[in-house]
């Protein structure tokens, strides 16, 4: 498992997803905090590339032997790419929640949506607060 | 349900220490995993895993005619249980409903100890206490008496032999040990499909024992192990895999009813084993990706014709299993059926059990 840990220069949604924008393109996953209380991700099956995503809405599921979580997009857009490692290693999930445990990589619809993201210390505060 | 409700058991600090994630089950607040549910479940299959299982309840009964009364109730046939002795056996209604699934050790010639699942032990006592009545049996709650460890795995008898004093007993039976500094009543049984032994002890010795098994060389194993690894060699779950709405035959579980006995229920079992039943529970595999979940319908040429009981991703399996009921002419190994998961179709096969065998 991963520290416990939660970048600056990401973007944060409230159901525990992570957004990294990069001009008109963005890469999504799930935050340490969404792992942990995950457990170990057992099994993850990756959507198709070419869907489209619309922020809030879940996208993909991650399961570990417990439960089943569903995974939310942050933003808006279409799937241009997916990390079938992950499908094949569903604990890089764990392991590197930022980095190999990235989930889709998405082409924006509306870029300006990342404004209504929180930042990496808004998101700790959530956390905080919950 | 509010933390504060719910009821601890004598190791409930030694979680804490020990990093445990705790949740609430049947009005207990347990451990479900400390490290991990895979490395937990792996140690159990390859080394040794301690549980604490105290919040699993006791029912002792006792007196000239203990054992008539629990011929009366239990379906197995407690004649053939000897002092020393294990005998596994489902609690059932009169319509053969059955209402717990339960292991009883006998103690003495007329003194017995009767485990229950924690969410069925007041049901299950009351039911003791009202039928004690038409014999010369004494029905006592035992649950304040005792907190109770499980020790599972091919090294648990080595580890468990450096806490306690004496030869440990063999499969299904019992003795009575120095442990740890105190005494334990050791039962060899368990509920993982491991060799391995459950203790029973004062609630003030559980810490002790808990502490030196651990020092020994236990891995301390949650529920969430326990669970994926009584469901990989098809023990059932209360409440999942039967109810007071299905009978033992129809569970598979009609191999530890004795029907001769004249246990309450009796006749039900008769009629079902004699004249069959609709369903029959049965365990299965995915072929390929996906998790099968509890109330997940199984579909069989298009039709739903059963309902996923137990369901789980197997750490050794590394696939998807469970339990269902399904139609009898479906519940023969090789059958192929397919399992609803949520939307999607996941192709699975009617297996044998167990699900998971040991190497040999």
């Amino acid at each position: 498992m991963a520290e416990e840990s939660y970048p600056d220069g990401l973007r944060y949604h409230a159901e525990h997803d992570w957004a990294r924008v990069e001009d008109a393109e963005a890469t999504f996953g799930i935050t340490w905090y969404a792992q942990d209380a995950l457990g170990e991700v057992v099994f993850y099956e990756p959507p198709d590339v070419g869907s489209e995503v619309s922020k809030g809405q879940a996208y993909a599921e991650v399961e570990s032997v417990k439960a089943v979580s569903d995974v939310y997009a942050p933003l808006s857009g279409e799937i241009v790419a997916v990390n079938e490692g992950v499908g094949e290693r569903p604990e890089l999930i764990n392991e590197d929640p930022y980095g190999e445990g990235w989930l889709v990589r998405i082409k924006l619809s509306d870029p300006a949506e990342s404004d209504q993201l929180m930042d990496a210390a808004a998101y700790r505060k959530l956390l905080e607060d919950s | 349900m509010a933390t504060a409700s719910l009821k601890r058991t004598p190791l409930y600090d030694a979680h804490l220490a020990a990093g445990a994630r705790l949740v609430p089950f049947a009005g207990w607040e347990m451990p479900v995993q400390y490290e991990g549910l895979g490395p937990e479940h792996l140690a159990v299959r390859t080394s040794c895993g301690v549980f604490d299982v105290s919040h699993m309840g006791e029912v002792e009964t006792s007196g000239r005619e203990a054992e008539a009364l629990l011929q009366r109730l239990l379906s197995n046939d407690v004649s053939k249980l000897e002092v020393g002795g294990a005998q596994y056996a489902v609690l059932c209604q009169d319509d053969g409903g059955i209402l717990d699934d339960l292991f009883t050790y006998r103690l003495a010639d007329d003194r017995y100890l009767t485990v229950t699942n924690a969410a069925n032990h007041g049901r299950d006592y009351e039911w003791f206490a009202a039928h004690a009545g038409d014999f010369d049996a004494d029905v006592r709650d035992a649950i304040d008496d005792y907190a109770m460890l499980a020790v599972q795995g091919p090294k648990a008898r080595a580890i468990v032999a450096r806490v306690a004093e004496g030869e440990l007993p063999p499969r299904m039976h019992t003795a009575r040990l120095p442990l740890a500094g105190a005494e334990a009543l050791v039962c060899g049984t368990g509920y993982t499909g491991e060799d391995g032994v459950e203790l029973l002890l004062g609630p003030r010795d559980a810490a002790s024992a808990w502490e030196a098994l651990i020092a020994s060389g236990a891995t301390p194993a949650g529920l969430g192990a326990r669970d994926t690894l009584r469901l990989e060699v098809c023990f059932h779950l209360y409440g999942n895999d039967m109810d007071e709405h299905r009978n033992p035959i129809e569970a598979g579980l009609g191999w530890c009813c004795r029907e001769e006995t004249g246990f309450i229920g009796s006749e039900a079992v008769a009629a079902a084993r004699e004249g069959g039943t609709e369903q029959q529970l049965a365990p299965f595999m995915l072929t390929g990706p996906g998790i099968p979940r509890p109330g997940n319908v199984v579909v069989a040429d298009g039709r739903d014709v059963g309902a996923v009981t137990s369901g789980t991703m197997s750490p050794s399996l590394k696939r998807g299993i469970g339990m269902a009921y399904v139609p009898v002419e479906l519940a023969e190994p090789g059958a192929e059926v397919e399992i609803d998961v949520r939307g999607k179709r996941r192709p699975a096969r009617i297996e044998s059990k167990p699900l998971y065998r040991k190497e040999s």
